[in-house]
């Protein structure tokens, strides 16, 4: 679904990715991990259009991304931060992203009806906890029924209900047959849900392996322990 | 790209410093025209309003604005939208609601109290002085991604056109005092805004002849419909050619 | 025998009216000149309601023409209508018009040659060359007249009240409207110009050239090029008259050009370009004035010396006073200024701070007229406020030490 072809990319004189090749099929769920400014996010941003690439193409569902944007109605994205205008409600902000992606399938409303947001439509963002905001830009991420979905520290903020509602959906829609790439510093929370893992340092891929055989490898039952082994190894 | 218009729209509309922007030129223009015995002198608090006020709170407000959004320019792009459509809802937006809020603060008073044509043109030159501000505010956005210095380099841009600009051309005119520099001053004017604004407007505020030979030259220039175009088309020119350059810097922006 | 001719004399004298004629088409004589032919000294000539082409009339007896229903002499843009070359000639009633125009021996409507004591009252001067022309002459009324012209530039109308060479005139209460001067006096001494009303005249208002200890009080002066010019002229007293919308590039309210030992006092200038323009006057005071919504107030130019400057009252003017140069040689006294900010403890309505009236942009003006595009900028009154705080370019003698905290009544 998503290739990703010799990407580099500097800020000034820093290389943030240093020719980066991926191949991510449907069905996966993928953890990103790597330390602080390994290029994890820089890479999901070019994936969703938001930082160009110096060089290196993306191909999603062998569209190439720089000739429309049309490739994202295929995307869902949850940001680590959702922040909204201060002054929309939550029901404005769901109206507008319909609005814009304009889609005539029908919606996928399964986390809306979770988290209850139906009871919160008219309140203001700036009234909102970080968590509700969180909620906000879960569901909108998954509210298209989109084909692939990227999101950025998703546990991050929300409740243990929430996060735990939010898990059991991510794993639904791995079972349906989507792309979910996943940032998160959490490696506890990914054992669940993850399937394969792509580990980033300093702009380079270190290793992209399928969990099961990373765990056979290292003999260990968790992902956060399997990691720490094979970085000690190196 | 019409509902994300209408939302931004409504969002800065609902927003307290608008709010208070807007009372405060309604309390200003109120008492300008009410308490002053005649209507030229309302006027000329108005002016000072339009020529000071109006494009401070707009590059400022706009500036902050943008950068206050940053996120949420982040989650649109995530969305199958052009680029350049989420950045002209926001430039429309952040207009619209600036240009109501100046027609409800400033503009009732002004049809109310002053005479129809003047606080037309007043209204309109008001108007176009909040769209070019809200369109440098945007070029400021995209040139500095810090948000400490693209809010000092909005406050800058409102120093220079407001101040420097007026005493550079001072320090020009005593270079060249031997010199007819007349003409050549009044072409200078063209590139600021507020000062070719303030001079179409004290043209009809009947300022003119006490301006002398210089005022002579204006109105020669200005006072004609062709010398009317032009200043209309040098403002337009003024809040497009900023805008459309952030555009473009826009579409190929890291965010 | 001596006795008898005074005795004559006297009755004559008493009598006055002497024979009567009247001129008319239902009237023995059809003509005014056929009338006139016939006159003696003291006799009255009426004349009654039509149209009179009669050229050129010239009144050389002392006599008195009456107009009945406003009869209409019309000169036919040829001819001077009404030539008046004998003193004691009284005309009333008339409408006089279409005098000749631009010719070398400037035409008027009414035009009176070397003579006393001639009366015009009441009468229609409508699109005539020169109104009322008077030269040579002395102890002239011109009352209540309507002079009305039609002027487009200075070179194609002559003045409403040209007055040249005489002495002891008193023009009074006339409506002077589009002539080039409305009142025009050269070389005219002790006379008094007093309620006229002068509007719309292209150049000035009411006009002095060498003309020395003459008066006008109470005329209205409105919308003229310059309301006043008083030129190389001493003496001259000016009061309770206003200035109005002189109001155009180089208008003035009131201008002087070398005159000396004037007073001017009691008058109201209200929306004038300039209300007064001083160049070259010495020894004038200007007091209990009310200058309020002109772009200047007061003009000074560097070569006037010692005039005083008191009590009056500036409001709201754009600049209340400027000047060319960098020393005062004038006095300001106890004006109340409505710019000035200080504050009066002891209580005697005399501000405790001195104001300084001349502000710095008014300075810059003068020096460099193209900086008035910088006109209510804000640069401008930042430059003006910090000047007002630390002065350091406008002249330090330019200072009113007594200013006064409230407006006089005037």
């Amino acid at each position: 679904m998503i290739t990703v072809e010799n990407i580099k990319k500097k800020f000034g004189k820093l290389v943030v990715l240093n020719g980066i090749d991926l191949t991510l099929k449907k069905g996966e769920c993928i953890a990103l991990i790597g330390p602080n400014g390994c290029g994890k996010t820089t890479l999901m941003k070019i994936i969703l259009g938001m930082v160009m690439a110096d060089s290196g193409s993306i191909l999603v569902n062998n569209e190439s991304i720089t000739k429309s944007e049309l490739y994202k109605q295929h995307i869902g994205y949850m940001p680590q931060i959702g922040r909204y205008p201060q002054n929309m409600t939550i029901g404005q902000i769901i109206d507008m992203v319909k609005g814009i992606r304009n889609e005539k399938k029908p919606l996928d409303e399964e986390l809306y009806k979770a988290y209850e947001l139906d009871k919160l439509l008219d309140k203001k963002m700036s009234t909102l906890s970080g968590g509700t905001m969180q909620k906000v830009s879960a569901v909108l991420s998954f509210l298209f029924n989109p084909s692939i979905l990227i999101l950025d520290e998703p546990t991050a903020g929300l409740d243990p209900i929430a996060a735990e509602i939010l898990k059991q959906k991510i794993i639904k829609e791995k079972g349906n047959g989507k792309l979910i790439i996943i940032t998160s510093h959490l490696l506890s929370e990914l054992d669940d849900m993850v399937s394969e893992i792509i580990f980033m340092q300093e702009g380079n891929i270190i290793f992209h392996r399928a969990v099961t055989a990373l765990k056979e490898s290292t003999q260990t039952a968790k992902i956060s322990s399997a990691i720490l082994q094979i970085l000690k190894n190196k | 790209m019409g509902r994300i218009f209408k939302y931004v729209m409504l969002d800065i509309l609902k927003n307290k410093f608008v709010i208070a922007y807007m009372v405060m030129m309604s309390l200003v223009a109120w008492s300008a025209f009410t308490l002053e015995d005649n209507s030229a002198k309302g006027m000329l608090t108005l002016l000072n309003l339009i020529l000071l006020t109006v494009p401070l709170v707009s590059v400022l407000f706009s500036a902050i604005y943008i950068y206050n959004s940053s996120e949420f320019i982040e989650l649109l792009v995530s969305h199958p939208i052009k680029r350049s459509k989420i950045w002209l809802s926001l430039y429309w937006g952040l207009c619209g609601s600036l240009v109501t809020a100046f027609i409800i603060g400033a503009g009732i008073p002004l049809l109310l109290f002053a005479e129809f044509t003047i606080s037309l043109l007043m209204l309109v030159v008001g108007i176009l002085i909040t769209v070019i501000f809200v369109s440098l505010a945007l070029l400021s956005t995209i040139i500095y991604r810090d948000k400490a210095k693209g809010i000092g380099l909005t406050i800058l841009i409102w120093i220079y056109f407001a101040l420097l600009f007026d005493g550079l051309l001072l320090f020009l005119m005593f270079q060249f005092a031997d010199y007819p520099i007349e003409k050549p001053m009044v072409l200078m004017t063209a590139l600021s805004p507020l000062d070719l604004s303030r001079i179409l407007l004290l043209l009809q505020l009947d300022s003119t002849a006490i301006m002398g030979y210089t005022g002579a030259i204006f109105r020669n220039f200005f006072g004609n419909t062709v010398g009317m175009s032009i200043s209309f088309t040098l403002l337009i020119l003024w809040s497009t050619i900023p805008f459309l350059v952030s555009l473009k810097k826009f579409k190929k922006k890291d965010l | 025998m001596k006795c008898f001719f005074i005795v004559l004399l006297l009755f004559k004298g008493l009598s006055a009216s002497g024979k009567v004629f009247h001129v008319g088409a239902q009237h023995p004589y059809k003509t005014i000149k056929s009338a006139l032919a016939v006159t003696n000294e003291g006799d009255t000539v009426y004349i009654h309601k039509g149209l009179y082409k009669e050229g050129n009339i010239i009144v050389q007896k002392a006599i008195t023409i009456i107009g009945i229903d406003r009869p209409i002499l019309d000169g036919d843009k040829k001819y001077e209508v009404l030539s008046i070359k004998s003193s004691y000639v009284t005309i009333k009633g008339l409408r006089v018009q279409h005098s000749g125009y631009a010719s070398l021996d400037d035409p008027g409507g009414i035009k009176v040659y070397e003579a006393t004591k001639v009366t015009i009252i009441d009468n229609e001067l409508f699109d005539n060359f020169f109104g009322i022309y008077i030269q040579f002459s002395t102890n002239c009324l011109i009352k209540n007249n309507s002079i009305i012209a039609f002027g487009k530039e200075e070179q194609t109308i002559g003045n409403g009240v040209h007055c040249w060479k005489s002495d002891s005139l008193q023009i009074i209460g006339n409506n002077i409207n589009g002539c080039r001067d409305g009142v025009y006096f050269e070389f005219v001494n002790n006379s008094v110009i007093w309620r006229n009303i002068v509007t719309d005249n292209i150049r000035y208002g009411l006009h002095f050239m060498n003309s020395n200890n003459d008066s006008y009080f109470t005329n209205i002066f409105s919308r003229n090029g310059a309301g006043v010019a008083v030129m190389f002229s001493k003496k001259i007293t000016m009061m309770n008259n206003t200035f109005n919308e002189n109001w155009g590039d180089a208008a003035y309210g009131l201008l002087f050009k070398e005159i000396s030992d004037c007073h001017l006092s009691g008058n109201h200038f209200n929306k004038n370009t300039a209300a007064i323009f001083m160049d070259g006057s010495n020894r004038t005071i200007v007091e209990n004035n009310v200058f309020s919504n002109n772009g200047w107030g007061l003009k000074i130019q560097a070569n006037c010396m010692d005039n005083i400057i008191q009590k009056n009252n500036f409001i709201k003017n754009t600049f209340d006073v400027s000047t060319n140069g960098t020393l005062l040689l004038n006095i300001f006294s106890q004006n109340y200024w409505d710019k000035y900010s200080g504050y009066d403890l002891n209580k005697d309505k005399i501000g405790d701070v001195p104001y300084r009236p001349l502000s710095l942009y008014s300075v810059i003006v003068e020096s460099n007229p193209t900086a008035m595009i910088l006109f209510r900028s804000f640069f401008v009154s930042l430059l003006d406020q910090s000047e007002k705080k630390i002065p350091s370019l406008t002249p330090e003698n330019f200072i009113d030490n007594k200013p006064l905290m409230s407006a006089l009544r005037l």
